[in-house]
């Protein structure tokens, strides 16, 4: 067993006075920075998502100068543009009873009461300005013939809060926060470096001795070359490390990468167990599978879950010998409507996910390797018309259409349960300042306000949250000690350091000339990850799991084989460096879920549930955040105890049936 | 699910070093495809076998393999982004192949867009170009109530289908100029079509459009070739509101 903290309570930076008043008061309080020094102060933001476009921008709006950084060719194109659902806000546009307190409250109870208060509650506050900013932006959202804009609904909340444009949220969003960026591009606030990956972040002691965040490693990834670059703060925004599971998803660069070099400088990872299983993915097919494909949770607003009710027609369905929509009303199991009467379809991912699991492991799967269940809409055309279902979801029909080849508006799609999302990631306090001084985590990446899972269009909420309205005030609270320090030299000793043991480990990689590509040796992690650290984890399969992810790092230093040069483009070795990362993202989630001996969220502990088959907590426990420090190489992390301190909620089990 | 079979294919790749040596075409054997596959599974497949061949892979761009991010490129057996209308590359599947085809595939073509090694291409001017006028000059925090100006559903709706564009560039290298005129438009139309945008559209038109002519893109001449070939249907009308702003823009000047 690891060792044991419990971390002061004033680490996490929570200001004083009522929950309501905090983020006000803060405001009100927090030091500024006047715009000559503002031009003196660089800012670094590795990543160009939701979180980190939007951080980038608006920064370089207030007069900072700022670097920002991404993988892929363009800003453009961060993985949060994949996004499809929608982004929730309390606007109560829909006059059905929503509010600031109301998206707070399903939020934490959404999250299974592992959450900060206070950080949620500021994610609710500033829902409705984010709206407001995306408006102003030229984002076209979806709209009503009166011209107002249209909700929709998803899991874990009553009321209609989701905001979206066609199935395309993330991309109208993502597009409108780059058209910001471009902005101040544009002005020369901001400058772009694309096609770049950080490999380490760079601490420098300050004149008191204390080590504050100064720079980054980069690999660019068109030369080869190693780059270094400075700034007086640092963000990290590179979202989510799901694809520890080699299938998930998410984009194929996403990565634990850089969550876990900050780790190894002393940032803490806080809750890497909790890993999001979204229920309606399109099946695994085969083998050479490379990803999974989302079926937006908007789908089951008006679409119906089920399988067959009797055993024999889900052989039938199994061996292929009849389809969906020839088996009769009354020998379908509706289970989600009929376990869970108040939430029906819309309850949340992690209970959605859960019984699809059940249905699937007692032999009720409709496919040929009985891992499927269907999502039905012949309900809602008949109510609606071919047309009205055409026109909310046509373009998802359209890409389940291309990839099946099926089609849905005449027979049911299959759907089954697959990784989608992180809620683990980097602590941060209030302000989203790691346990590295000027070192800032945002979006995906952090773990702030999810608790143990998270609601469905909470996610565009959060990143957008984070990078328009939180990091502009608390990064600036930060600079405004720092106006007296001078830009920074790359050629410090510090950043030698950094850079030298980023190359000494690439030439270690290329060393190895094994015999094993990358991407076999990945998707055996994903095996390791979804049999022993999947939907349903025990005490005796953690343990092995963890063993066996032992191995496998022995297994990559032995075998993998990078083809090429170091300094180079060279695709192969970019995935063997975040391999690497992956191994030691799993190992941290095998641990924390081994140690959290209690279900909670995404976290299920198959020794911890009730007669029914639901999530048992262990408040009295474990009702807190779990922070991994890093200790050194082969060596175990030691683990810091954030405890939740509910002050407004009432805490409660989760009900979705009543 | 379709009816799984199995293709054996050869895949005949443009393979590059870099942007100023020389390329050519290999031809590649894959055995025992899935019709199931995504092509770019299949190219997974036969990067695999290289690599266990000790010989470098196959660069091409991809990163969300679902239709949106605009990473993908490629022209396959003729036509940009394969054989399917209105998909990317990424969302073709090896079930549009037959039995014992060779299967052609190469990088954009276009003078705007170089090779930087085998298919990866250098799209970074569209960047550029959105640079010089893809925004509404807003900055944050001083933005009014969402609700407060109303938006027809239809102008809304038609602003969305502009903005749908994925930046993917298969317009340009469809074009025979190598115009850049339907990704311009429709970012133009989208925010000409909103009152938010409207205000700066004339000005925003000019901007662009400079911007794409300085980076060396061809004229438009109306061959449609661009709107064929979009795999987000992005349509031509977009550049028929373009010429709109752009010719109020140097009426005003
Ligand atoms: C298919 C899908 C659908 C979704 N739908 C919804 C939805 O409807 N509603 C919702 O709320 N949420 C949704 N989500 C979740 C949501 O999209 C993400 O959680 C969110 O977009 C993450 O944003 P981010 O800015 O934190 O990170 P990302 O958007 O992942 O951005 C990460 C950025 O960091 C960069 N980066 C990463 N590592 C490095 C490195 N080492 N060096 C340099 N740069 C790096 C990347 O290039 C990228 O620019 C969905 C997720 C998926 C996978
Ligand atoms: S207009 Fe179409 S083809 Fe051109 S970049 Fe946009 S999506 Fe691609
Ligand atoms: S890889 Fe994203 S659109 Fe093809």
């Amino acid at each position: 067993m690891a060792i044991e903290h419990i971390m002061d309570p004033a680490l996490s930076r929570i200001p004083e006075g009522k929950l309501a008043d905090k983020w006000t008061n803060y405001k009100a309080h927090q030091k500024l920075v006047n715009p000559a020094n503002k031009r003196k102060l660089d800012i670094i933001v590795v990543g160009s998502g939701l979180a980190g476009g939007a951080a980038a921008a608006t920064l370089g709006e207030m007069g900072f100068k700022v670097k920002c950084f991404c993988i892929q060719d363009s800003p453009r194109r961060a993985h949060s543009i994949a996004a499809q659902g929608g982004i929730n806000a309390a606007k109560n546009y829909q006059n059905d009873g929503d509010s600031v307190y109301r998206l707070f409250y399903d939020t934490i109870k959404g999250g299974d009461y592992r959450a900060r208060e206070a950080n949620v509650y500021r994610l609710a506050e500033v829902s409705n300005n984010i709206i407001d900013q995306c408006v102003a932006q030229g984002v076209p959202f979806a709209r009503e013939y009166g011209g107002t804009l249209a909700n929709r609904s998803f899991g874990g909340a009553q009321v209609s809060r989701t905001f979206y444009a066609k199935g395309q949220t993330g991309q109208q969003l993502l597009l409108g926060a780059y058209s910001s960026l471009n902005r101040q591009i544009e002005k020369g606030n901001v400058t772009m470096y694309a096609r770049r990956e950080m490999l380490d972040v760079v601490l420098i002691k300050d004149k008191e001795g204390v080590e504050r965040a100064r720079g980054i490693i980069c690999r660019n990834l068109v030369t080869g070359q190693l780059e270094r670059y400075s700034a007086h703060a640092v963000v990290v925004a590179t979202g989510g490390y799901g694809n520890a599971y080699f299938l998930s998803t998410n984009a194929m660069s996403c990565n634990g990468g850089a969550a876990i070099q900050i780790y190894h400088k002393g940032a803490m990872f806080a809750n890497p167990c909790y890993a999001q299983i979204h229920p309606t993915c399109i099946p695994v097919h085969g083998d050479i599978q490379s990803k999974l494909t989302l079926m937006s949770e908007s789908l089951r607003n008006d679409g119906r879950i089920w399988v067959p009710k009797k055993l024999e027609d889900a052989k039938r369905l199994q061996r292929g010998e009849i389809r969906g929509h020839q088996i009769p009303e009354e020998d379908r199991d509706y289970y989600l409507e009929r376990r869970y009467p108040a939430f029906g379809n819309l309850v949340p991912r992690d209970v959605a996910s859960r019984a699809a699991k059940e249905r699937c492991d007692k032999g009720f799967g409709v496919n040929s390797t009985g891992l499927a269940v269907f999502l039905d809409f012949s309900d809602a055309i008949k109510r609606l018309g071919k047309d009205v279902v055409a026109d909310k979801y046509g373009n998802l029909f359209q890409m389940y259409q291309k990839i099946t080849d099926d089609n849905p508006y005449e027979t049911p799609m299959m759907i089954y349960p697959a990784i989608h999302y992180t809620m683990g990631g980097i602590w941060v306090d209030y302000e989203l300042m790691t346990t590295v001084k000027g070192l800032f985590c945002a979006g995906e990446a952090n773990f702030s306000d999810h608790g143990a899972n998270r609601l469905g269009a909470s996610a565009l909420m959060q990143g957008l949250a984070d990078g328009y309205f939180v990091l502009p005030y608390t990064l600036q609270n930060y600079l405004a000690d720092q106006i007296q320090v001078p830009r920074f030299s790359t050629d410090l000793p510090e950043f030698k350091e950094a850079e030298d043991g980023v190359r000494a480990k690439i030439e270690k990689i290329m060393a190895v000339q094994g015999s094993r590509t990358v991407d076999s040796i990945h998707k055996e992690l994903g095996h390791i990850m979804w049999e022993h650290v999947g939907m349903g984890r025990t005490k005796a399969g953690l343990e092995e799991g963890l063993k066996k992810l032992g191995e496998l790092r022995k297994t990559f230093w032995k075998e993998v084989y990078v083809p090429g040069e170091a300094n180079s483009l060279n695709t192969e070795l970019d995935k063997a460096i975040r391999l690497l990362d992956f191994i030691e993202v799993g190992e941290l989630m095998a641990r924390d879920a081994l140690h959290r001996e209690e279900s909670c969220g995404g976290h299920f502990r198959e020794e911890h549930q009730t007669e029914e088959g639901e999530a048992k907590r262990d408040d009295k426990n474990f009702m807190y955040v779990g922070c991994w420090k890093y200790m050194g190489e082969g060596k175990e992390p030691e683990l810091y105890k954030e405890m939740l301190d509910y002050q407004e909620i009432k805490v409660q089990t989760r009900n979705y049936k009543s | 699910m379709g009816k799984e079979s199995f293709l054996n294919v050869n895949v005949k790749v443009w393979r590059q070093r870099g942007p100023k040596e020389k390329g050519e075409f290999k031809t590649y054997r894959v055995e025992h495809v899935s019709t199931e596959m995504s092509f770019f599974e299949m190219m997974d497949t036969l990067n695999e076998q290289l690599i266990n061949k000790h010989e470098e892979p196959i660069v091409f761009d991809h990163d969300c393999r679902e239709g949106i991010c605009g990473t993908c490129s490629l022209y396959i057996n003729g036509r940009p982004h394969g054989i399917d209308d209105a998909i990317t590359t990424c969302q073709l599947h090896m079930r549009k192949f037959k039995n014992e085809e060779t299967i052609t595939v190469e990088p954009w073509r276009s003078a705007g867009f170089p090779v930087i090694r085998d298919l990866m291409v250098d799209r970074s001017a569209f960047d550029k170009i959105q640079q010089a006028g893809g925004y509404t000059s807003i900055n944050c925090g001083a933005a009014q109530d969402a609700n407060a100006i109303l938006i027809s559903k239809v102008d809304a709706d038609e602003a969305m289908d502009s903005a749908s564009c994925i930046g993917c560039g298969a317009c340009v290298a469809a074009c025979k100029n190598g115009s850049a005129m339907l990704f311009v438009s429709a970012k133009v139309s989208q925010f000409a079509l909103l009152p938010q945008g409207k205000v700066e559209a004339a000005r925003r038109a000019k901007a662009m459009v400079a911007r794409m002519d300085e980076l060396g893109f061809g004229n438009c001449t109306n061959t449609r070739a661009c709107e064929m070939e979009c795999p987000k249907s992005v349509k031509i009308s977009n550049i028929a509101r373009l010429n709109r702003e752009f010719i109020k823009a140097k009426l005003a000047d």
